[in-house]
């Protein structure tokens, strides 16, 4: 089976006055439905490996090959449809837009995608949302929720157009220790229960202890995987 | 797709989350909008108000017994490129006068909706009661002159039908009649150039508010003219009325090229005041432009502003799937909402000081009935406020809506990690 992420020789290095070398020579495989724990010290590169694995950001040699399929010399517009359809990101903090309601936010990438109606769309952003037990949060604006609450919309929002891949950079690192619980069980679950592949940069042993694999990062590359 | 659904909404929360920065961009544009239409109506109205009065007092076309040109010499004809000099030429003598004028006369009232009449003018001098003036005498056809001019509208005393039951009698201006103390029924002496000398009868007074005309003009039958400066069966003039007076440049022109003789338009006569209309057009353009240029500042510095806030919020929908387009598209659509809603709002303004300036009256001196002010109210105003808007409002978007497309996720991510 192709791998679902795969890197050959990435390197990216930040052309400033002094070159800033972010990740270096990075080989991995990652299976579909396989759950990746990526640690390693604060400045080791993981959260720039993880915006080259989510096309975020380009190496600057080697490519990334998402389903098998190469994205080197792909447009800033082919790029993004791939985000699109096939990746879905939680960052540290919610980045929830805050004029738009709950489940409106849950709502966007579908808008964006068109596929269903917005009957359809209204009713997936529900369901998400009564997944992870916030069901009855969707009307509210996003700071009426707590953190906790709130990362758990950005995972829905995540999740929104059925991606393939999860790509997460500490989604616990800003919640406290019973909401870190729910969220990573949440990971654990998608990961186990709904055969999605995840790649989650943490500093908690007890996520990392959790996933298939863990890719540790020393300097920007992989010290141990 | 660029201008989907889901843009819109952004675009539109982005609005609305900022009520009043939005209201005060979209007043700006309104009242540029708004007094773009006033302005213009009133400008447009008082043009048109002129035009209107200058076309009806006067003949479209005057043709006169003149030639553009003077007849060419016969040695510059036959000496086409040498370097010839003719001195003490005298102008030849010829009885001046239109040739067969009854005949062109026949010719233009034969068109459908053309009206005609000959004329003879000449210059003279009034005495009356130890006082004289110089006058210029033109001789008409009473019948006509109505349907010609407006000199009809301006009688004060007396009518010109009265030039046809008197004698030897003569319309004066209100100017002419002050000055020499020459009231109605008075005797007056009209001495022509060749020392012709008349007694005529005031039979009537016209004030068309000119002084030139007041002062200056007297109307008497074509035959008493004719009489008077001894030109008899001459006609100096046609001058002619058409159905469409925008037709007259053209048509004074097919005259001239038939006939040779000088036909000048009521364009070509009043040309320095038409060209005035075009300065007065271009300064309104140039004051709305500005208007607008500062309406368009107000929306560049309100999206910008969204823009610099809204980072983040860009790089998430950029990391969630949109395009650079979209975001462009999310930051045009505001400018373009705000160009819309200024537009109709300033439509309702325009309105509105069309119909405030439309219920003042006031009273010019000199002037029977009860003025306002003329103006316009056509659609084009509207149409061109309108477009105006909408350009200047998409413009001033361009550059943050081009900036906003640029952000670079990653950069701000990082940033905000
Ligand atoms: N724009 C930048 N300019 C200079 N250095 C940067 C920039 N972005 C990241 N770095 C450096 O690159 C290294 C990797 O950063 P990052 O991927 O965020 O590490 P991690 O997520 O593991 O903490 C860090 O040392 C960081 O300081
Ligand atoms: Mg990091």
């Amino acid at each position: 089976m192709e791998p679902a992420i795969e890197t050959r020789h990435v390197t990216r290095i930040l052309q400033e006055a002094v070159p800033v070398t972010l990740v270096k020579d990075i080989n991995l495989k990652i299976a579909p439905g396989e759950f990746v724990s990526v640690t390693g010290p604060s400045g080791s590169g993981k959260s720039s490996l993880l915006y080259l694995l989510g096309l975020l950001d380009v190496p600057t040699e080697g490519e990334v090959l998402i389903d098998g399929q190469s994205t080197a010399g792909l447009e800033r517009a082919e790029l993004a449809a791939l985000r699109l359809e096939k990746l879905g990101f939680v960052f540290q903090f919610h980045f929830l837009l805050p004029e738009f309601s709950v489940a409106q936010n849950v709502m966007l990438p579908m808008q964006r995608l068109g596929r269903l109606s917005e009957k359809e769309i209204k009713e997936r952003a529900a369901e998400l949302l009564d997944y992870f037990e916030i069901g009855e949060q969707g009307t509210k604006r996003p700071d009426q929720l707590s953190g906790g609450q709130r990362q758990r919309v950005a995972i829905a929002r995540a999740l929104a157009n059925n991606p393939k891949i999860i790509l997460a950079d500490e989604p616990t690192g800003n919640l406290d220790t019973k909401n870190s619980d729910i969220v990573r069980d949440i990971f654990v679950r998608l990961a186990r229960d709904e055969g999605m592949t995840v790649v989650a940069v943490t500093h908690d042993t007890d996520f990392a202890d959790a996933a298939d694999r863990n890719v540790h990062l020393v300097d920007g590359m992989v010290a141990r995987s | 797709m660029l201008f989907s659904r889901v843009n819109f909404q952004i675009a539109f929360a982005h609005l609305l989350n900022r009520r009043r920065q939005s209201l005060v961009s979209v007043l700006g544009v309104a009242l540029g909008v708004g007094f773009f239409i006033g302005t213009s109506s009133l400008m447009q109205g008082s043009e048109n108000d002129f035009v209107s009065r200058l076309v009806d007092s006067q003949p479209h076309i005057t043709v006169k017994d003149e030639f553009r040109e003077p007849a060419r010499q016969p040695l510059f004809t036959i000496f086409q490129e040498g370097a010839v000099a003719l001195k003490g030429v005298k102008p030849r003598e010829y009885l001046r006068g239109i040739k067969n004028y009854k005949g062109k006369l026949e010719q233009l009232e034969a068109i459908e909706g053309v009206i005609a009449a000959p004329g003879l003018s000449g210059a003279s001098i009034v005495r009356y009661g130890g006082e004289e003036r110089n006058v210029s005498i033109l001789g008409i056809d009473p019948d006509v002159e109505p349907r010609l001019t407006t000199i009809e509208e301006d009688m004060r005393e007396g009518s010109l039908d009265a030039l046809k039951t008197t004698a030897d009698g003569i319309v004066i201006g209100k100017g002419l009649s002050d000055r020499l103390h020459l009231n109605m029924g008075d005797l007056a002496s009209v001495i022509a150039p060749s020392g012709n000398v008349v007694l005529m009868k005031v039979v009537g007074i016209f004030r068309a508010g000119n002084i030139l005309l007041d002062e200056g003009q007297a109307y008497v039958l074509l035959k008493d003219a004719q009489v008077l400066f001894n030109k008899p069966n001459i006609a100096d003039r046609l001058r002619i009325k058409l159905p469409d007076p925008n037709t007259a440049l053209e048509f004074s022109r097919q005259l001239e090229q038939r006939w040779d003789y000088k036909a000048e338009s009521w364009q070509e006569v009043n040309e320095d005041i038409l060209g005035l209309f075009v300065v007065r057009n271009a300064i309104l353009y140039s004051i709305v432009s500005a208007i607008m240029i500062v309406a368009s500042f107000g929306i560049f510095n309100i999206i910008s502003t969204v823009v610099m806030e809204k980072r983040r919020d860009i790089a998430i929908l950029m990391s969630m799937g949109f395009r650079a387009r979209d975001i462009r598209a999310i930051f045009l659509i505001q400018g373009f909402v705000v160009g819309i809603i200024g537009m109709l709002t300033g439509w309702g303004v325009g309105i509105g000081l069309i119909s405030t300036l439309a219920s003042i009256e006031f009273d010019v001196e000199g002037l029977i009935d009860a003025q306002g002010f003329p103006l316009d109210y056509g659609f084009t105003q509207f149409v061109i406020a309108g477009i105006f808007a909408l350009a200047s409002a998409v413009l001033a978007a361009w550059l943050p809506a081009h900036r906003a497309s640029q952000v670079r996720p990653v950069d701000i991510i990082r940033g905000a990690a």
